[in-house]
Parts: structure tokens; sequence; C-alpha cells
């Protein structure tokens, strides 16, 4: 088992979630099952092969032009609203939980 | 006359010369909604007020005899992990269950530009994170041809719908699979566009780098029309590729004589029904008949994509749902005390088992220590298949595989086992880590009468070769 009870309750935290204690004990197996079965990726001897993040990089772009120019189709001016007006405030804050006039409120960020 | 089970084109032509109108097509469609959805459960929310809206918008222009734009009348519906302003869109998801976007999806909006009815918002697994509809938060949809059976996932949804006739088509999205494998249990055309290709500007993210938006459809030419809709450069999406959209209808009729078909051994071994496995030979068969030449290839890092699929899919999963936070929007716990119990909380209440599993695989492996054993190995066998098509491309046109390795399999058969799950997806992630089009369309039935899948992929922003094929094949009428 290379995924302990310790591991998930140290990824969890990272991943802000709680978890019950149910839900731990069945995290743990399942890791482990599904990274038991990635393991053969290790079988690749990948030392020479660039990592592939994503599928613009290599299609799409302008194939003509060099390094970030091939994305110069992609960009835009920094300018004030270069593509859309922002939303109004009271659109923007329509979807909150917990909002007041102007803000999103949430609980206590520091604790003394 | 039956009018819910028309084609884009026939419905369109019976609203232009009159012989119903988009008004009395809605509510047909709204009609069969309410008789046969209680047993599916494709639908989470009817739009009947914009679809009434637009109806009336399409009526009153066919009254004055103005030339309908290209989908004029034609009712359709939409994954529920699209954005649609002022309506519920959820992500199956009990985190967004009241979440009403500010703005239109751009696939969504060019639809409508198009003379689209939306009907409504479609079930899907929570996220688009499943292959059988099972991991949605509020219900699973039950496939229309054995309601015993998933309709797969996760555009579940959409593909039991279009399949039932409750929408003419429907708008999925497909990070591993979930546009092609829920058309092929369902028996319906499930097209999988370039990446790139068209927009994902209001699509509720999973993986960015896999995630692609395109139609289910009951024939090949519908969704050639629905692509040509949506394809094209948005402003909105960075990702969204700057490459002409060809008129892919008039592409699609071009004889297949000539093309290049190429069948790789490495997807039909262990794991593939017999069943499935003949039809598709049958099926490749009739593509040699219809005069493709047919090519073996090889495709030998095949095996490793489920693997690497699932590192680098959480890995962007655990990053993109990261902002469920319960402080701008969607759903917040009660009673938390501080602001990180408010956080833990809401996302704990908010997420269900599947997607918790994938944001917990996704972090450890982005996690010091693991990054480069994990996820950056995973990337570059991501690099090591897309050179397998790029190899194989250079030799053929076009490569056909299953779709899935079984037909729809029963509701439950695999909760419990998500590994078994994600295994339903093996002929399918491949497509997505390359970024090549894929194409799934009806090719015969097994025993149990359960629809079998024709995968036919791809070369990049090649959607019209597969097309093309798809066409060829459908129109000779082998697979239906």
């Amino acid at each position: 088992m290379r995924v302990t009870d310790k591991d998930v309750s140290y990824v969890a935290d990272l991943a802000n979630l709680e978890l019950t204690d149910d839900e731990r004990s069945r995290m743990v197996r399942d890791l482990n099952s599904i990274l038991d079965y990635v393991d053969r990726l290790r079988e690749l001897n990948t030392d020479n092969v660039e990592p592939m993040a994503q599928v613009s990089d290599r299609y799409g772009v302008d194939r003509t032009r060099q390094g970030p120019e091939r994305f110069d189709y992609a960009s835009r001016e920094d300018i004030l609203y270069g593509l859309r007006k922002s939303l109004p405030h009271e659109e923007a804050m329509s979807n909150a939980p917990d909002p007041d006039e102007n803000f999103f409120q949430v609980p206590k960020v520091i604790e003394r | 006359m039956n009018f819910t089970s028309l084609t884009i084109d026939a419905t369109r032509s019976a609203i232009q010369e009159r012989k119903t109108t988009s008004m009395a097509m809605v509510e047909s469609f709204y009609e069969k909604i309410e008789k046969e959805d209680g047993e599916i459960g494709a639908f989470l929310t009817l739009t009947r007020e914009r679809a009434i809206e637009q109806a009336d918008r399409i009526d009153r222009m066919a009254a004055k005899g103005k030339p309908l734009p290209p989908l004029g009348g034609v009712p359709v519906a939409i994954k529920d992990v699209m954005c649609t302003r002022g309506v519920r869109t959820t992500a199956g998801s009990k985190i967004l269950g009241n979440f009403i976007p500010p703005y239109d999806c751009t696939a969504v909006a060019r639809l409508e530009a198009a003379g689209a009815v939306i009907l409504g918002k479609l079930n899907c697994d929570e996220f688009a994170m499943g292959s059988s509809n099972e991991n949605s938060a509020f219900r699973p949809v039950h496939n229309p041809h054995d309601k015993t059976r998933v309709p797969g996932g996760s555009s579940g949804g959409s593909a039991a719908a279009v399949a039932a006739d409750m929408a003419v088509a429907a708008l999925g999205s497909d990070t591993g699979g979930s546009i092609r494998q829920p058309a092929a249990f369902c028996g319906v055309v499930g097209l999988m566009p370039t990446y790139g290709r068209v927009s994902r500007y209001g699509l509720i993210a999973f993986a960015s780098s896999l995630d692609h938006i395109g139609p289910l459809a009951r024939t090949v030419k519908d969704a050639a029309i629905l692509l040509g809709t949506i394809a094209g450069r948005d402003p909105m999406d960075a990702t969204s590729a700057d490459v002409p959209v060809p008129d892919y209808v008039a592409e699609f009729e071009k004889p297949v004589p000539g093309i290049r078909i190429g069948v790789a051994k490495e997807y039909f071994g262990e794991g593939l029904d017999a069943e499935v496995k003949k039809a598709v030979e049958d099926a490749i068969q009739a593509l040699a008949k219809l005069g493709c030449e047919v090519v073996p290839v090889s495709l030998p890092h095949s095996k490793y994509a489920i693997p690497a699929y699932y590192l680098v899919a959480t890995a962007e999963a655990s990053s993109n749902l990261a902002r469920f936070d319960g402080v701008r929007y969607g759903y917040r716990a009660k009673s938390a005390r501080t602001l990180s119990e408010m956080y833990r909380r809401s996302r704990d209440e908010g997420f269900g088992a599947e997607v918790k599993r994938r944001i917990m695989l996704g972090t450890y492996a982005l996690s010091a220590g693991y990054y480069d054993a994990y996820y950056l190995k995973a990337q570059k066998v991501r690099t090591l298949l897309t050179r397998d098509f790029e190899e194989a491309f250079k030799k053929v046109d076009a490569i056909v595989t299953p779709t899935t390795p079984t037909a729809a399999f029963k509701l439950g058969e695999k909760v419990d086992d998500p590994l078994a799950m994600y295994l339903a997806d093996i002929y399918t992630v491949t497509a997505d880590l390359a970024g090549i089009p894929g194409i799934s369309i009806p090719c015969g039935r097994t025993r149990e009468n359960l629809p079998i899948g024709l995968q036919i992929l791809g070369k990049h922003f090649d959607e019209a070769t597969i097309l093309r094929v798809a066409n060829a094949y459908e129109r000779a009428g082998v697979g239906s």
C-alpha cells in the first residue's frame, strides 16, 4: 500500500476537503487501486520525451512563426473593456450565497 | 406526421413550408418529454420561456416568407455543463444546484443565433466525470433502448434525449469519451471535434487541455450541420484555434473511394466483447466495399492511455475545481465558524464521491514528491500517444475502431469499482489526449438488441474526412 491514511489526510488538506472516516478509508482503497494500475507508465522510458501540457501548442497555432509569436492570433490589446464590458455589479453578486450591499461576506478570516 | 423524429433539414423545412409552426413543434417535444422523460431522466431543467420566445421569432419569419436560418425552429437541448444566461446550470452537481449564469456559452449562443430552439438542460455525470451518468447529483439517466442499463456518460442525458426523440439534437462535452461513448450506448451519432475547433467559453471546466464541446444527433449530416454552426475562432477562448472552418455539409458528401482507413490491432485486443468486435469488423468490410483502402497501422502506446489520462485529467480537475469555495457563487455550508472550515464543509457537502476521488487523485499527482513520477510522466506519455497518431496519419486518412469495448452495461454494475468504470473509456481517451477529432456512429446491435458504436478518428482539424467516411457508411444502411 503506497497511499496511507496519513497521505489521504495530507492530500485532503491540500485540496480543502475534510472527508468523513468512511470516505477516508474508501479513498485509501480507491487511490491505491488506481495508482497500482497507473504504475504501468513506469515501463516506458520517457527520458528524452518533451511533456505535452496542451494541444494548442502543437496544432492550431501560426506555424510560420516561432516562439510565443505563434499565439499572436489569440492576444489582444491590454485595454479596459478589451473584449466586453465587465458584468454590472448587481449581476456579478447575484449568485453569492451571502452578499451584503457591496461585498461577498465570509466567516472570520483571522483567528485570535 | 411525427414531428419529433425529423432531421434538422426536415424540421426546418416543415416550418419554412408552413406544414407546422415552430411553436407547435416545441409543444410536441414538451409533450413527448412530459410523457417519457419520467422513466429516462434526461432533462434537469426545461427552458420553456426561452423556447417559446425563440419559436415565436422563427414563426414570424416563416409567416412573412423569409428564409429561415440553417437551424430555424430546430429544437435542441444542452448538456448542463454549458452556461445559459438566466437559466440554472448545475454541471450535475449539488455545489451548483442554484447557479444562474450571467452569460451564455459561445456554442449555445451560436446555435440560437442560427435559429435553434433550446428546449432545456440535460442531465450528466457531476462535472462531466463519469462513464454511466450515475454520478449525477440529481438522478441517474436510463438508456432508452433498455431502461435497466446506463446511457453512458458523461453526456448520458444528451445521448438519451436524442435517442428517445426528446430533442432533434443536443450538445455534449467530451474530455475522455463523454460524447462518443454515450452516443455508442444509445445508438446515435456523437462527434468530438479537434481540440480548439469549438470555443470552450462558458463550458464549466473539468480538464481544460482535454475538454471539447460537440454535437450528438441522429444522422451524420445533422452532426455536420451543428459542427459548422458552433465551430470557429472565438476571442473569448484563447485556445480556440484560428483555423478556417470548411463547409462540412458540402465536404461530407464527397465520395470515399481511395480514402485510406487505418485499423490498429491495439483496439481489438483483450477486453473487447466478441459481438462488438464482429460488428466493427463487418463495418470495416463494408467500408472496404465502398471503396476505402484498409491499411493496418500501429498505435503502440494505446495501453498507456487510460493511466496517462487519469493523471492528466484529474490533475487539471483538482486545479479547476479549486474555485468552488462557497464565496462568490455555489453552495455554502451553514454554520461554519471560520473561513477555512467554510471552504472545507462547502466542498465536502457540495461535491459527490467521484468528484472528490478525482480531486484527491489529481492533488496527489501534483503534490511535492509525486509531480515528476505522476503528472510529468503522464504528460510525456501524452506526447508518445500523440506521436503514435502522427505516424499513423502519415499512412492513412482516418482510423476506425470500436467506440467502446462492450455495449451498454447495467445500472449499478460498475459503481463500486472506479477502475472498471474508467476502462469503459479505453478506446476514446486516446483522441482527447492527442487532440484529434473522433465520431461515433451506430454499427449494428447485439443479440440483446443494444446499439454498438463505430469510432472514426481523424487528423487534427480534418473533421471533414471522418464525416465523409461516417456518411458513406450511414448511407450504405448496414449499421442501423
